[in-house]
């Protein structure tokens, strides 16, 4: 039972619901800093969870995951894509969402599904934080949702990088983090992803002189 | 019979108190905006004054819009009697649900919004229009809420809900928190206060709640301001009580009813003041932006729905 | 393990050196002198393997065994072959404008780059740098791609980008899940990621999450090996890039994913075999039957309509990816034999080709198949080599893509005799696709002004002729290799 719960688990699950409440406001913001500063938020939730997950189980290693968490979701990448959007002028474009009504509704459908999902997968787990799988899977495919729904590059990339949020979380969640290597090379991929996407952004800015993806419709198979 | 009038005198303290507490918000306002405060007793004086008028009534006016003060004032006092303010256990929690509640809200804002169209003035019409806008998507929210709390508690009766959090003691549920925030924004959506409307203009484009009594006058509308400000009173205990209950008395003895009283002059005072710092740091937004507003109570509701069911669940 | 390391570290200095040393003029052929030195590395290493069967490094970190040892050598030897090509060929783009001197820095870095990542995929024992090693590629490729700076280059290595990282999360969380189900019955953290601990203890692993965690690996691997409904990246990408990139996508990227799906499959076999879970035991290879019989199919009837040369052979490459993935499905140790021989000749045909395709579109200087005429008239050796090559994919006897092709249909017509029909009917489609297009391409009245250009047939004729010699006999300590791989997967061998 909940109650009967330290304080601090008690504050693993809050923070992960959350966690899943910035996910949807990523996808319901339209304006591109509140976007980024929702993504910025929910890095540093993801951390301050990891390192009471580390608290609790007394896996020191975690703190560093958390540390990198913190040092890459929550400010090297937000930090990043702030930059970019000044140096692009977009600071105060709108990225309107489509549907928003439908956009959550799926969204919604999408945490049950994954709650259906993850419940065999919850069975198996000791960790206090168990329930928290079907939490992280929604993240993922919450961003996934966004790389969909969104049609503006940048939105895409905090998509992107909420979803691995999500995945970070994934790993958190159900197996206490993996195995530092694994996660110092996934960390490092990621950095790497969010320079090369930066760089993307003056591409694409440069040959369609805005950075809507919907214009990209030349190498679509139906038009041949 | 003890506990009857006990729940007598609790009515009594909503309809006695409203006024008082919508005088400590304006008076906490004028604080933050550096302004001198009126008496606290003002809105009594307001209405007292109103009550000693003569009402002035539109000839295409029908008996749709004589009724309707009186049912919204008796509606919004059913409600004051559902709610526990200081006691549960009292005779009243029988019928203390929280559906009857919105109901009765519901059936308040109905002949409200029907006595707006009366006349037939374009802005009585624009602000039931709006009103109804509002509930439709307010309802939604608040039922989700209400669902959330009942699935933590399993009930809807809001004195078995009260006494679940009670025993529970201080438990972080993230179920509650966002049902808590989903709340607040519902409760400010349905009494109309900044950011969603704003009780203190009557600029034309912006009114919502006093686009629809414009055309009231002496003691009609006296019945409706009252009315207005018992509904604040009354969601602000809610609030309080549901999610903060802890000083309620749960034993009908009076230094328990004391320190209730005692418990939530204080709690009422502090949400007050939270509320007019809200009010003082935020601008009313442009009315298209309120379904926003609202979609976002609905989405706070719907995860504290499915995190009662992902996480608290086990 | 002195040659796995040399195998893993000179691509990685390399990439390093040529992204520090700035675009110099021998910047090419140090390309080469590299791959050449990774190709003799992974010569010597194999070597250690034959003889000693297998080797293991660091911790167990990584691990060499005949499954993987070809397909390093395979690797870089199509490394070795591409950066032949590459010298003269970018060099030609340089020249007509098409690259500054800057992308050819990022050019060389980024080959490197991916070649580091394809070969520490593939030696690789750790489930999660195998992970690491595959998004890796595709950070190392993704500005390749781009590289031309078009908007539809842009438009391309965008959705490559979008659809493989998306793709590749899917198969990330796959490997939280199995680390998840390991951490049940490996005691030790640190282990409960490698691949040999975890086959030793697959039928411990507990069967439902094994089946979930395959479903999300299918999908996310799947997407870089290009399996239908998740290729959409792969012809676009292949379309802009530059050609060499196209050869290595093609001939090693496609492959060293079906490694990694190969590899979580053994797992989930294992885990489902004894039948707890209430699945069937063969879930995993219905599910890459279906998908790779879907891409196949597709893939198939998708050639009809390419217009775009390089996209024509993208979608060949789709084909052959969905019948491998049908065939390690299929399960049974002569489909397993088959696929393991049609991943390697279908890496070398498909780079020779592409090397091809590279100087014909020199030549005729557009990519449109309709612009592209009369190779043979203008230049006999690149007209035969895209007509030898692409009647080798198309599966010709007797090169090596026919034996594969033969015994793939051996298998399914002793497993699921009806699934025969399908894929004759979808070879034949095939057939008719690119031969339709390739017809007038090599024999069709060549343009007025056009001329020929320098071209380095050597690597397409070395990978041509291995082709034909595995199609005509495969090299005994190949076939130990193949065989004992097949045991790996199946179970059982076939020798």
């Amino acid at each position: 039972m909940l109650t009967q719960l330290p304080f601090y688990q008690q504050a693993i699950l809050t923070l992960s619901a959350m966690i899943l409440f910035t996910s949807f406001a990523l996808l319901a913001q339209s304006r591109v800093v509140s976007i980024i500063h929702a993504f910025a938020w929910q890095g540093a939730m993801v951390a301050l969870t990891t390192a009471l997950v580390a608290y609790d189980t007394g896996l020191h290693h975690l703190y560093i995951s958390a540390f990198l968490t913190l040092a890459l979701k929550a400010l090297f990448i937000p930090w990043l894509l702030h930059r970019l959007i000044r140096r692009l002028g977009l600071i105060r474009e709108l990225h309107t969402v489509e549907h928003p009504v439908m956009t959550m509704m799926i969204a919604t459908s999408l945490v049950i599904f994954c709650y259906y999902v993850a419940q065999p997968i919850e069975q198996f787990s000791e960790t206090i934080t168990r329930n928290t799988i079907a939490i992280s899977m929604s993240v993922i495919l919450l961003g996934m949702l966004m790389l969909i729904s969104r049609n503006k590059a940048v939105s895409q990339v905090v998509g992107f990088m909420s979803l691995e949020n999500g995945l970070f979380f994934a790993a958190i969640s159900a197996t206490n983090g993996m195995p530092m290597v694994v996660e110092l090379g996934i960390a490092f991929d990621v950095l790497i992803a969010a320079v090369i996407f930066g760089v993307f952004f003056f591409h694409i800015r440069d040959s369609f002189d805005s950075l809507d993806v919907s214009q990209f419709h030349r190498l679509s198979e139906s038009d041949e | 019979m003890n506990n009857w009038i006990l729940a007598l005198i609790q009515a009594a303290l909503f309809i006695i108190f409203a006024p008082l507490f919508a005088g400590w918000i304006k008076r906490v306002k004028c604080w933050l905006q550096n302004r001198r405060p009126p008496s606290l007793l003002q809105p009594y004086q307001d209405l007292r004054r109103l009550l000693s008028k003569q009402v002035v009534m539109s000839v295409d006016a029908s008996a749709v819009f004589r009724v309707a003060p009186y049912i919204v004032a008796a509606a919004t006092l059913l409600a004051a009697i559902v709610v526990p303010l200081i006691a549960v256990n009292l005779p009243t929690t029988a019928i203390a649900d929280v559906i009857v509640l919105a109901g009765f809200f519901a059936l308040a804002r109905f002949f409200l919004a029907l006595a707006g169209m009366d006349i037939g003035t374009a802005f009585g019409g624009m602000g039931s229009s709006r009103e109804m806008t509002i509930s439709a998507l307010a309802e939604p929210a608040m039922l989700m809420a209400v669902f959330t709390l009942a699935m933590v508690a399993s009930s809807t009766n809001l004195s078995t809900v009260i006494h679940y959090v009670l025993a529970d003691g201080m438990v972080l549920r993230p179920s509650l928190l966002f049902a808590l925030l989903s709340m607040l924004l519902v409760g400010i959506a349905e009494t109309g206060r900044i950011p969603v409307d704003n009780p203190a203009t009557h600029l034309e484009l912006t009114m919502i709640h006093e686009a629809m009594i414009l055309e009231y006058s002496g003691r009609h509308l006296a019945l409706i301001e009252w009315a207005a400000q018992l509904k604040l009173m009354l969601y602000s205990v809610l609030i309080i009580n549901i999610f903060f209950p802890w000083g309620i008395a749960s034993e009908l003895n009076l230094v328990m009813l004391s320190t209730a009283i005692f418990a939530i002059t204080a709690k009422l005072m502090i949400l007050g003041a939270v509320l007019a710092v809200s009010e003082t740091i935020m601008a009313k937004m442009r009315l298209f932006r309120v379904t926003i507003f609202l979609v976002l109570a609905l989405t706070l509701a719907l995860i504290g729905i499915l995190s009662h069911i992902v996480l608290e669940i086990h | 393990m002195n040659a796995l390391i040399l195998t893993l570290l000179i691509p990685l200095l390399s990439s390093v050196a040529m992204a520090v040393m700035g675009q110099k003029k021998i910047a090419g052929s140090l390309n080469i002198i590299v791959s050449l030195a990774q190709f003799i590395a992974t010569l010597f290493m194999t070597s250690v393997v034959f003889k000693q069967g297998h080797i293991g490094a660091s911790n167990g970190q990584f691990y060499i065994d005949s499954f993987n040892v070809y397909l390093i050598a395979l690797t870089a030897l199509v490394g070795l072959t591409t950066s032949l090509f590459s010298r003269p060929y970018m060099e030609q783009e340089r020249q007509n404008g098409r690259l500054s001197t800057n992308r050819m820095r990022l050019y060389h870095t980024s080959y490197q780059g991916f070649l580091f990542t394809m070969q520490l995929a593939l030696s690789t024992n750790n489930l999660g740098i195998l992970w690491v090693a595959l998004e890796g590629a595709t950070l190392a490729t993704v500005l390749l791609v781009s590289l031309y700076r078009t908007p539809e280059a842009i438009e391309a290595a965008w959705k490559y980008f979008i659809i493989c990282g998306v793709g590749i999360a899917q198969a990330l969380f796959g490997t939280v899940l199995i680390y998840f189900a390991a951490a049940q019955v490996i005691p030790d953290p640190e282990q409960a990621l490698l691949i040999r601990v975890l086959v030793e203890h697959a039928a411990g692993l507990h069967p439902i999450i094994m089946t979930i965690a395959f479903v999300f690996l299918l999908v996310g691997y799947g997407t870089k090996v290009g399996l239908v409904p998740m290729h959409t990246w792969l012809p676009d990408a292949h379309s802009e890039g530059p050609t060499p990139m196209s050869a290595v996508l093609s001939g090693l990227l496609l492959n060293v994913a079906l490694y990694a799906l190969v590899r979580v499959k053994i797992l989930t076999d294992g885990a489902l075999a004894n039948n707890l879970s209430g699945h069937s035991p063969h879930l995993a290879g219905y599910l890459m039957m279906g998908f790779g019989l879907l891409s196949f199919t597709v893939a198939g009837y998708m050639l009809h309509r390419q217009r775009d040369i390089k996209r024509l052979f993208s979608y060949s490459s789709i084909e052959h990816m969905g019948l491998m993935t049908f065939a390690f499905g299929l399960g049974v140790p002569l489909a397993t034999f088959g696929a393991l021989l049609h991943m390697t000749v279908h890496s070398l045909t498909k780079s020779s080709i592409f090397i091809t395709v590279g100087h014909a579109s020199h030549i005729a200087q557009t990519q449109k198949i309709d612009n592209i005429r009369g190779l043979i008239a203008t230049q006999p050796s690149v007209g035969w080599g895209l007509l030898i090559g692409t009647a080798a994919i198309a599966g010709f006897p007797p090169f090596g893509v026919f034996t594969s092709e033969f015994l793939l249909l051996s298998a399914t017509m002793q497993t699921h005799p009806w699934l025969t029909i399908p894929l004759l009917v979808g070879l034949a489609v095939a057939f008719a696709g690119l031969f339709r297009h390739l017809h007038p391409m090599v024999y069709g009245e060549k343009p007025a002004e056009q001329t020929g250009v320098q071209a380095n047939m050597w690597p397409v004729i070395i990978q041509l002729a291995l082709v034909l010699w595995l199609g005509l006999s495969i090299p005994d300590f190949l076939a130990q290799w193949f065989d004992q791989a097949t045991q790996l997967i199946t179970g059982s061998g076939l020798l």
